[in-house]
Formats: structure tokens, sequence, C-alpha cells
């Protein structure tokens, strides 16, 4: 049987991580998260479910937050990924959303705490954006940035679980920062 | 899983050949169901065809009035597009009620359509299920069946449609576009998704290789007030309990379109054509919703476990129409 | 509320981790990327009770990349072990689903998943039991239950009961809970010859040493435990579970370094849960309110692999006067998963049913809560007859009542609409126990003028290296800057486990000892090593219990009985607080889970397959950012020479004690409905509404 027919189980993928460019050749089964944390060291974007449903492994892609672990590494040629460890930028200087947070005690264990970064971060630019959430006025008018009090805060959140409770603390550091 | 192929094709033609030269293969668009049945071992496809970079990705404004949404664009992104909020209201509510941020941002308008019911037993490969594995039984059914199906089950099976999107799309009169080796065909996404009956295995009735390429929303529904309303375990991040998509247009204290679809009860969006075929032409009031709402409820069968169900999606479906129902005028 | 002036305790010091877990460079048990790492993958029984007949390994194997698969009959061989859950590729018997019954090793995290897919597992099915629990027959009354004994009875409680003027009996049920810690549980392992060195998220890794040494027969000295950061426990990490001793034998019979990280939904079935209980609760009371009568009957259920008892009826020894008292527990052995500790086992449960109890009598009186518990505060510990060495639970219960604008409350329940929404307020007291543990420290003075505190604690998420220090820095008389802890190594001198609330006090009291001795006789330096066995681990003349008081405001939407708390209040006496910035986190984050277990988490023990099917995180619904509204936590000034040298009681529990019963009786002020069974999830509310018309 030809190759053309009967495609091989890996393939060559290129992408930046955090402003550096990668080329790996990753088994087709390898999603971003396993990518970051087995193929580059990069243990910061964190495994709680595997499945989307705890946003411990939220990364940005291409400037938007999504969920590592079920992104197909190699369907992901050509992506530009930040994760928690880029997230500062080149220098030591944190970025001021770490900084609230731990200004505001937003973390215990520490576990769920990178995917809340990377998920406020990607948050604020939908806001800015004029995307929507659930609990937005559907009358609200239809372009410009969505304000964000706190339910917004809390709903565009909701995808990033806290176990040990973090979630008012979390909600004020966004607050510092908008 | 263990491994698989991959292809990206550069057309929907070149990935449809794929697929016919591949049987059994997936089309892969975000991932968000398939990546994650592909880790459970549910899903063991030996090939994955990615559609995600092919044109599918626009919302166009048709000559008619009718809005065509590509299969790859992103819910979240159909979620804020002016047009859907202004003109189709009920489905920018839907989507922004369906799973979380992160999820909209990759989950597409097909694969939301494709997505497959979140019933533990089907996810559970140690466990019995007949649509996971055709004839070794229903676990759910003597099991834990609180979250499943009240209408149109079958003795094979009781899951249920987790769609958001499909049911605000099926009280829509939304049609669904498909492509295959035999061509284009639309379907009603009312009609899209089938009952199990004696084959639970099959969630629609696309054909073997076909290909969502998109989603109309038609003139008719255009600008005609709708609303979705769901029911969650908790207050974000959960998948319905019951839910309903209404499209209501009242004149002079008359109905004169509506469509209703309930979501969390059956094993496809539920268009309640008993409750529209009492209301058109009558009157827009509270005791016609009602009779109207328990006309199509009269149809339930609840299991051990979830005849709250059958309250819960009365009380939201009269709570929307309600309130898209234009205040009485003063007399 | 800080501490003293100028003193480092009590100061909201940042946690000295921060920088470390915000930047991702903070690593946990699986991420140690060791050269040479491979991956297991657990194969979960797929019957509920029986033997495995065969393990067919061949198509497994057959994968590129695959290391080895280990099965009940050619795995290494373990001393057996005292917990009975880590007897694991032991012996062919399934005790429950769930249960390991193989484990793949491959190359990589994907190889390894597909490997455990392909191993083929035949067995002899054997008829199970997963109850239900009520009237089964083969339950009995446990000696012991969370230490304690299993039954306490004073007076004539029956009579007492039959002939109180007012009387209460009822029965709330609490279903499995299950920890999820945001870590899955985790162990990375490697074997240089006859040393074993592990990397594992464990909330004591000085007893996951002596377990290993135990299981492997080898001397502790050659094991080495490294748990730096640990992704949340809750009780579940408490002592070691499967997962370690699984990476150690796969480590040992591949000779890689190996992680296992367990699959999120294999948690429930493998690390232990809340076990359900069903508690009948009878209280018998005058007509000015004052207890005659309190009967607190608790029947539960463990598995047959170990015995352990939800404690939930030792509250009621606790908290009010009572001349006639009985506190039971009945336990019933299933082929289920085994319970352990999840988050105040035994308070949390228990003070649901009894303060939720409470209620009813307080309506049943025409009382105000806080005044029916204000009228039965015990002088002495009810079941022990010991003075407190300190109680404040009315001063709690006063000022949360000021807080939270309970005065003028209408008692009335069922009344306030808003639209579809029903309004209600609640409140319930709580209690957790003053424990300490001995515990091992050192000083160390630098030549630099830095100290250095070392031991084996854990930090879980509490801020331990944080608190530690600030305890040291006192004791020292230095400011905090001058020092640093060193914690999570078995290198470090002995601890024991971040659990029972009792972390803090028991490394702090060795710290505080090492540092004072340093102070004061710096010629013993540079290094002081204290121990408090003996002190620590006393018999004190007095009942020692931290106190707290919460209210909760609901809104119940009758339309689809949905409940959305608007606030929560809890006010604690918790002895003095050492760091007023993690103390508060630790008690709005435990309200919170308080919040899960009274409105959000539902698992259900599926009897016809003897497991949770709600066993991910889209189906077990541990609260999201949009449930938690406004939650404050504050505390009262607590003064308590009778507890160790820094005047502290544990936090890590009290505040998810009282949350589900403040709720809970904020939901029936809201319906009029008593809903006596958590979780409060929409089926319930709408049934409730339904039938009360």
């Amino acid at each position: 049987m030809s190759s053309a027919s009967r495609p091989g189980h890996h393939s060559e993928v290129t992408l930046r991580v955090n402003g550096k460019p990668h080329t790996l050749r990753v088994d087709h089964r390898r999603v971003l998260l396993d990518l970051l944390r087995e193929d580059l060291d990069l243990t910061g974007s964190k495994k709680g479910c595997d499945h989307g449903q705890c946003g411990a492994c939220t990364v940005l892609v291409d400037g938007r937050r999504l969920n590592s672990c079920l992104l197909l590494a190699v369907t992901l040629d050509g992506s530009e990924v930040t994760t928690v460890e880029g997230l500062g930028g080149d220098g030591d200087e944190p970025h001021p959303l770490q900084r609230a947070f731990l200004d505001r005690d937003a973390f215990q264990c520490g576990y769920c705490t990178p995917g809340q970064l990377c998920s406020a971060v990607g948050m604020l630019a939908e806001a800015a954006a004029g995307h929507l959430s659930h609990v937005t006025d559907p009358a609200a008018p239809a372009e410009g940035p969505v304000p964000l009090d706190r339910r917004e805060i809390r709903e565009r959140m909701s995808a990033n679980l806290c176990r040990c409770g973090a979630y008012p603390r979390i909600v004020e550091a966004i607050e510092d920062v908008i | 899983m263990t491994g698989f192929g991959y292809l990206r094709p550069g057309s929907v033609q070149e990935a449809v050949e794929a697929y016919a030269a591949h049987p059994g293969a997936r089309y892969l668009a975000g991932g968000t169901n398939l990546v994650d049945l592909l880790k459970l071992g549910v899903e063991r496809p030996a090939l994955l065809i990615d559609i995600g970079r092919l044109p599918l990705d626009g919302v166009e404004e048709l000559p008619d009035g009718s809005l065509r949404v590509g299969a790859t664009v992103r819910n979240s992104d159909l979620a804020a597009d002016p047009r859907v909020r202004e003109r189709w209201p009920a489905l920018s509510q839907a989507l922004l009620a369906g799973a979380s941020a992160q999820l909209r941002n990759a989950a597409t308008t097909g694969g939301n359509l494709l997505q497959r019911t979140r019933c533990p037993y089907f996810q559970d490969l140690g466990k019995p299920c007949n649509k996971r594995e055709p004839g070794s039984g229903c676990g759910a059914r003597e099991g834990v069946h609180r979250d499943h199906a009240v209408l149109g089950h079958s003795e094979l099976c009781i899951a249920t449609n987790p769609s958001d999107m499909a049911v605000a799309l099926a009280a829509l009169d939304a049609q669904v576009e498909l492509y295959g080796t035999d061509g284009a065909r639309r379907l009603p996404v009312a009609d899209f998704h089938r009952l199990p009956g004696e084959h639970p295995e099959r969630d629609t009735w696309i054909r073997p290789g076909e290909l969502i390429t998109g989603v109309l929303l038609p003139a008719a529904t255009a600008g005609v007030p709708s609303a979705y309303r769901k029911a969650r375990d908790r207050a974000s991040y959960a998948f319905a309990l019951a839910s309903v998509a209404v499209v209501l247009r009242v004149a002079d204290g008359v109905v004169d379109q509506v469509g209703v679809a309930f979501g969390g009860l059956a094993h496809r969006p539920w268009r309640a054509r008993h409750t529209e075929l009492a209301l058109l032409g009558a009157p827009a009031t509270p005791a016609a919703f009602e009779g109207a709402v328990d006309l199509e409820l009269a149809h339930a069968e609840p299991l051990r476990d979830n005849a709250y169900k059958v309250f819960l999606a009365h009380n939201l479906a009269l709570d929307v129409l309600n309130r898209l129902a234009p205040a009485p005028a003063p007399a | 509320m800080t501490g003293t002036t100028g003193s480092p305790l009590g100061a909201p010091a940042e946690r000295r981790e921060g920088r470390q877990k915000l930047t991702g460079a903070a690593r946990y048990a699986a991420e140690y990327t060791l050269p040479g790492r491979a991956q297991a993958w657990p194969v979960p029984a797929a019957v509920a009770h029986g033997r495995v007949r065969a393990v067919d390994t061949s198509a497994a194997l057959a994968l590129p990349g695959v290391l080895a698969v280990l099965t009940p009959f050619d795995a290494p061989r373990l001393a057996e072990p005292e917990d009975r859950t880590l007897a694991v590729l032991q012996n062919p018997h399934v005790p429950h689903r769930g249960w390991c019954v193989a484990l793949a090793v491959a190359d990589t995290l994907e190889t390894a998943r597909a490997a455990a897919r392909a191993v083929r597992v035949t067995y002899d099915t054997s008829p199970h039991d997963a109850g239900p629990v009520d009237g089964h027959p083969g339950g009995y009354d446990p000696e012991e239950a969370g230490g304690q004994p299993g039954r306490v009875e004073h007076g004539d409680p029956d009579a007492a009961f039959a002939s109180a003027e007012v009387r209460v009996d009822v029965v709330y049920r609490v279903p499995p809970l299950h920890n999820h810690p945001m870590e899955p549980h985790a162990s990375t392992a490697h074997w240089d010859g006859d040393r074993l060195t592990v990397y594992t998220s464990s909330q004591g890794g000085t007893a996951v040493r002596s377990v290993l040494a135990q299981l492997f027969r080898l001397p502790e000295e050659r094991i080495t435990v490294v748990a730096e950061h640990v992704g949340g426990g809750f009780g579940s990490k408490g002592t070691p579970r499967p997962d370690v001793v699984l990476a150690a034998l796969a480590a040992r019979h591949t000779g890689r370094p190996v992680t296992l990280a367990y699959p999120r939904r294999d948690l429930p079935a493998v690390v232990g849960h809340r076990a359900p209980t069903v508690q009948r609760l009878r209280l018998g009371a005058r007509p000015d309110g004052r207890l005659t009568a309190v009967l607190h009957e608790v029947t539960t259920q463990t598995s047959r692999v170990r015995e352990f008892v939800e404690y939930a009826g030792v509250v009621s020894r606790v908290m009010y006067a009572t001349p006639n008292l009985r506190s039971t527990h009945h336990v019933v052995p299933l082929d289920v998963p085994s319970p352990s500790w999840m988050r105040a086992p035994g308070e949390a449960p228990g003070m649901y049913a009894l303060e939720s109890a409470l209620d009813e009598l307080a309506d049943a009186l025409g009382l105000d809560p806080v005044e029916l518990r204000v009228r039965n505060e015990p002088e002495r510990e009810p079941a022990s007859g010991k003075p407190f060495s300190s109680r404040h639970v009315v001063e709690c219960l006063r000022e949360g009542a000021r807080r939270f604008g309970w005065a003028g409350r209408d008692p009335r329940p069922g009344v306030r609409r808003e639209g579809p929404l029903l309004l209600g307020t609640g409140v319930a007291a709580a209690t957790y126990p003053v424990q300490t543990a001995p515990s091992t420290a050192t000083a160390e003075a630098r030549p630099d003028g830095t100290f250095v505190v070392r031991l084996n604690a854990a930090d879980i998420g509490t801020g331990a290296r944080t608190v530690l220090a600030q305890i040291a820095a006192d004791a020292l008389g230095v400011p905090l800057d001058r020092v640093r802890t060193e914690v999570g190594h078995t290198d470090l001198p002995p601890a024991p486990l971040a659990g029972g609330s009792m972390g803090t006090a028991s490394w702090g009291w060795a710290v505080h000892e090492a540092c004072a001795r340093l102070a004061a006789h710096p010629e013993q330096g540079p290094v002081v090593r204290a121990d408090t066995t003996g002190t620590a681990d006393a018999d004190s003349p007095y009942a020692r219990h931290a106190f707290g008081a919460h209210f909760a405001e609901v809104a119940v939407d009758t339309v689809t009985g949905e409940i959305r708390v608007r606030r929560l209040l809890g006010i604690f006496a918790a002895g003095r607080i050492l760091n007023a910035r993690t103390a508060r986190s630790q008690f709005t984050g435990a309200m919170i889970m308080g919040l899960g277990m009274a409105l959000t988490e539902h698992s259900t023990l599926d009897r016809a397959f003897g497991d949770f099917p709600e066993s991910d995180l889209a189906s077990y619904h541990v609260p999201v950012h949009a449930d938690v509204p406004a939650v404050e936590a504050d505390w009262i000034d607590e003064h308590d020479p009778h507890l160790n040298p820094m005047g502290s009681k544990g936090i890590g529990e009290i505040g998810i004690v009282g949350t589900a019963a403040a709720l809970g009786n904020a939901v029936h002020h809201a319906t009029g409905i008593r809903f006596r069974e958590l979780p409060l999830t929409p089926d319930r509310i709408l049934a409730g509404l339904l039938s009360e018309g």
C-alpha cells in the first residue's frame, strides 16, 4: 500500500511557542498540552482533566484562549502559542495580572493558576473585541467593547475550575488590571 | 486510541474523496468532542481528515435575507456576529449558554451539530451501551439516568443530544447543508438528528462520508422575536437539564408564527410540533401557551428518576413564550 | 485583624512560592521529566466483584513503544500493607469496579493509554452488593469512628425524647462526594540500584516514605520522597494512594523512571471519597428552647477492602448542652470503592444534619435560630465533661448576625418574592477539633545573619512555607525576610501530614521550639533541632475546638428550581490567626467547597454497576466562578493559652463545616420547604415546589 493511500502516524509541525519557533515530529495523537509538557518541558500548562472540563490547560493560540488538551498538535502547524511561561514577555517583569494574583492571594495550590491567568488574558481581549457573554444584556449595543463587571467576569471565567476556591480573589485580581 | 493517519485536504471535494478512499475515517474540525472521544477510546478511526482550514469559515448574507454560516465558523464568532445577535437572537443566546469560552473558541458550527451524547455509559468502555457497541445493552436504563431522555427514547437507548446550538437552530427552521460524493443536499436541522429506535448507534441522517458544509438561517425567521433558556446544575459550564428555544410572532394578539424546540429531553432537539400547531392562529395568552405546551409534553415518558424534566420543560417554555409575547394592549 | 504590631505573626505576608506558581516554574509530581522517563496507565476493573481469570497482554505488548504490562499474576510482590487499598496487582481478587487490574508502561502517554486499552482482561464475576444501606442486614456498629468511640450515650435519650414537649424527628442524607483536587494524583518514581526516589502529590511525604519502606522492604534511608508543590488534596492525598506504589512497581520492573498520573475519571473509584450518610436526628426540647434530648444516629457505608467510618455523629458530642445524648454509627461494608477523608470528614456531613435539624427545631419553637443556639450553649463539652480551652461560638453568631444584618429578619418562610425568585436567609454554626501531632524541625543560624528552618511539611496550598517563616521570625525576633523555609522533602526533619487542620499547629510548634531555643541559646547553634514528641501529643484536660458561624442568602428560581447564592458570610473563632491573607483564603475557599456540597456536587452510587457514573468534571459539578458570589470570611480575636506556643487552631476545614446547613436553611426560609437530601439541584427543588403546590 502506498503512503498516499495510508498516511503514517507521525508528522512534522512547526509552531512558535512564547516567541520561539519549534519544529517537531509529532505522533498524531499528541495534543498541544502534552507537546508543551513532554516535548518542550514547558510544564506550566497543567493537566487537570485532559478532556476540556477544567481549564487548567488553557493557553493562547493565535491570541485566542483554548483548552490545549483538546488540540491535536498536528493541526497547529504555523500557530503562535503563548503559555503562562510567556505571559511576562522577554524580561523578568511579570505580567500585571501575575502581579495582581500575588497581591490578591488569588491562588492556593497553584495548579489551576496558569490556566486562570491565560484565560483571563484571553477574556480581556474577547470583551475588548465586543464578544458578549451569557449574562450580557442581549439588548447591549452590537459594536464596541463589553464592560466587565463582576458578574461578567465570573461567567466568562467559568471554564477555569479552582477547587481551592480562590474565585473571589481571582475576580478581584482581574478587576485590578481592567 | 492507537495511532491514526492525518490528512489535510485542500478542498471540500478532496475531503469527501479522501473519505471515500478511507471508509471509517473521521472529519476533524474544532475537535472538542472528537479528541475527547479519541482519548476515551470511544472513537477509533484509522484516519483523521482535518477540515479545519477549508474555506468554510465565512458568514454570508444571501440576497433573500437568509444567512449562510460556514461549517467551521467557531461557536464564539457565530454568537458574536451582529447579524445573528439582531435577527436570530435565540441562536446567539443558545451558543453562549453552551460549554465555555475556551470550548466555544474551538468548537465549530458543523462539529456542534455532530457532537455525541454525554451519557456516562456511552463514555465508559467498561459498561454496556447500545450506541457505542450495538447489542451490548443499555446501562443507563436501570442505572443512573437523571439526565436522560423523557421523549422519543427507545428500549435500546435513552441518551440525550447535548447541544444547545442545535435546539435554537431547530426552532429557527435552519437548514444544514451537506456535501458528499453524491453531491449537495439540505436537511432541516429539526430533522437532522434521529430518534434512537432500533439503531441508537446512528445519531443523525448524515450519510457515510458526507460533510457538513454550512448552516442556513432562513429569512423567514430573521427578525422574528426569539429567545433561548436553559436550566442546569450549576450557574455556568454545564449541559442542559432541559432547555427551550422559542420563535414567536404575534399580530393583533394572535400567534402568527411560532417555533418551539426543547433541548435535554430527547435524542435530538425536540421540535414541539403539537405546541406549534395548537398555537398558530390562537390568542397569545398564558392559558393558550400552557395548553399548547402541555399537549406536547403529554407525550413524555419519564424514566424512574427524571420526571422532573417534564415540569422543568413546561416551566421553561411558558416562561419564554410569555416573555416573547407582547404585553396585551391596554383596554 | 492583624497580629500584634511589629510581630510577623498574623501579618498578611505574601505566599513565598507565589512567583513560581504564577510563572509556571513550580513543578508538580508528574512534571519531573527525568531522562528516559516512561509513562504508566492503569487498567481499571470492569466488574464490581470477582476475580481476574486472565490478562491477555499480547496486543498491548505488540504496540511499538510499550515496555511492559504488569498484571496481578506477575507484578513484583510487596509486603502486606496495613492500608489494603495499596495492595495493588498483588492478587487477582476484584473488590470493586475501578480497582487496578493491570498497568501498562510505555515510552509515551499516548502509547501507554493505547496499551492499557489493548489489554484484554477476563473475569470470573461474582454477584455484587452495592446497597442501599437502609435496612441492610450486613451492617455493624463500629468500635471506633474517626478515632473516637463509635457510640456515646448519656442519660436516657429515648425516654427524654419521648416525653419532650417539642420534638423534631428527621432524616438527612448526604450523597457521596469527591475531593477532586485540581492536580490528579500522580507520582514519578525512579530506582537507582536499591535506592528509590519518588516525586509524589501528597499531603505528607514522611508517611509516604514509611509506607513505601514497609511495602518494598527497604530501610527508610534508601527512600527519598519529594512533594514540593501539591495541587490540592482535601484529604484525598492524606496517606499514600495507589499511584505511588504503582509507579514504584513499574519503575522497578522496567528499570526506567516512571510517571503515573491518574486519569481524572479514575479518581473517584481509587483515591477515596466522602462516604454517603443517612443521619436520623431526634431533638427534644422544652418550650423555652432548651434541649432535653439529642439523638444523632448515622448510617454509612464502607468498602470490603478496608473500614472507614464517616464519623458524622461526633459533632453532637461537642455542640449543645443536653442531659440526654446518643451519638451512634452504623456501617455497611459493600462491594464499592473505598471511602476516605474529604475536607472535614465527620464534621461537614454531621453538622449539615445537626444544624439543619436545629433550624427545624427553631421553626417548631417559633424561636430565632441564632437565639436557639445561644440558649443551648454548654458550659463544658457535653460528651466528655471537659472544660473548653476556648469556645466563642456565641460571639461568632452575634458578630455574624450583626455583619449580615440578621436583626429584624422575618422568620416566615416562603414570603419574600422578587419576580419568579424566592429569597431566604439561613444560619448555621460550625465546629472542628483542634489536633496536633509531634513534629521535628531544625533552625539554622547562617553566618550572614539569616536563618533557615527545615522540616518535611507539605504545602498543599495552605501557604505553609510562608506561615512557618512567620512563626520562626516571631520566635527568633527577626524580620520575616531574614528567614527561609525548606519543606516538601524527606531529607528534611520528619513532620506529620497536612491534614486534620493540624499541619500548621504541629509543624509550627516544632519550628517555634527550635527557633526559640536558638534565639535564647545561640551557642547551641548554628543548628538547633526540636522534637515535640510528648508535648504536642500530650493529653489535654481541655476540650479544644475551633468554632464558627455561617450566614447565607439565596434566591430560588421557581421556574427552573435553580438556586443562586447571593452572599455567604463566615465568622470564625480559631485561636490566633497567623497569616491574615492566607487564612482568609482558606476560610473562603472551604466555604466555596461547602457551597458545592450544598448545591452542585451530585454523585450517585450506581447500584447496578457499583461505582460512580458522575466521575468526570463535566458530570460532577464542582462550583465554577459563576456560582460564587460575595463570599466573606472574618474572625474574632481569640486568645487561648491551652493550645500551642502560637495560640493557633487549625483553619483548613472549619470553613466547609456549617456552609451546607446555612444554605439549606436559607432555602427553607425562601421556599417554606424542607429539603433533606443534598445536593439541592433543580430536579429536587422543582419536585418540592410542585408538591407544595
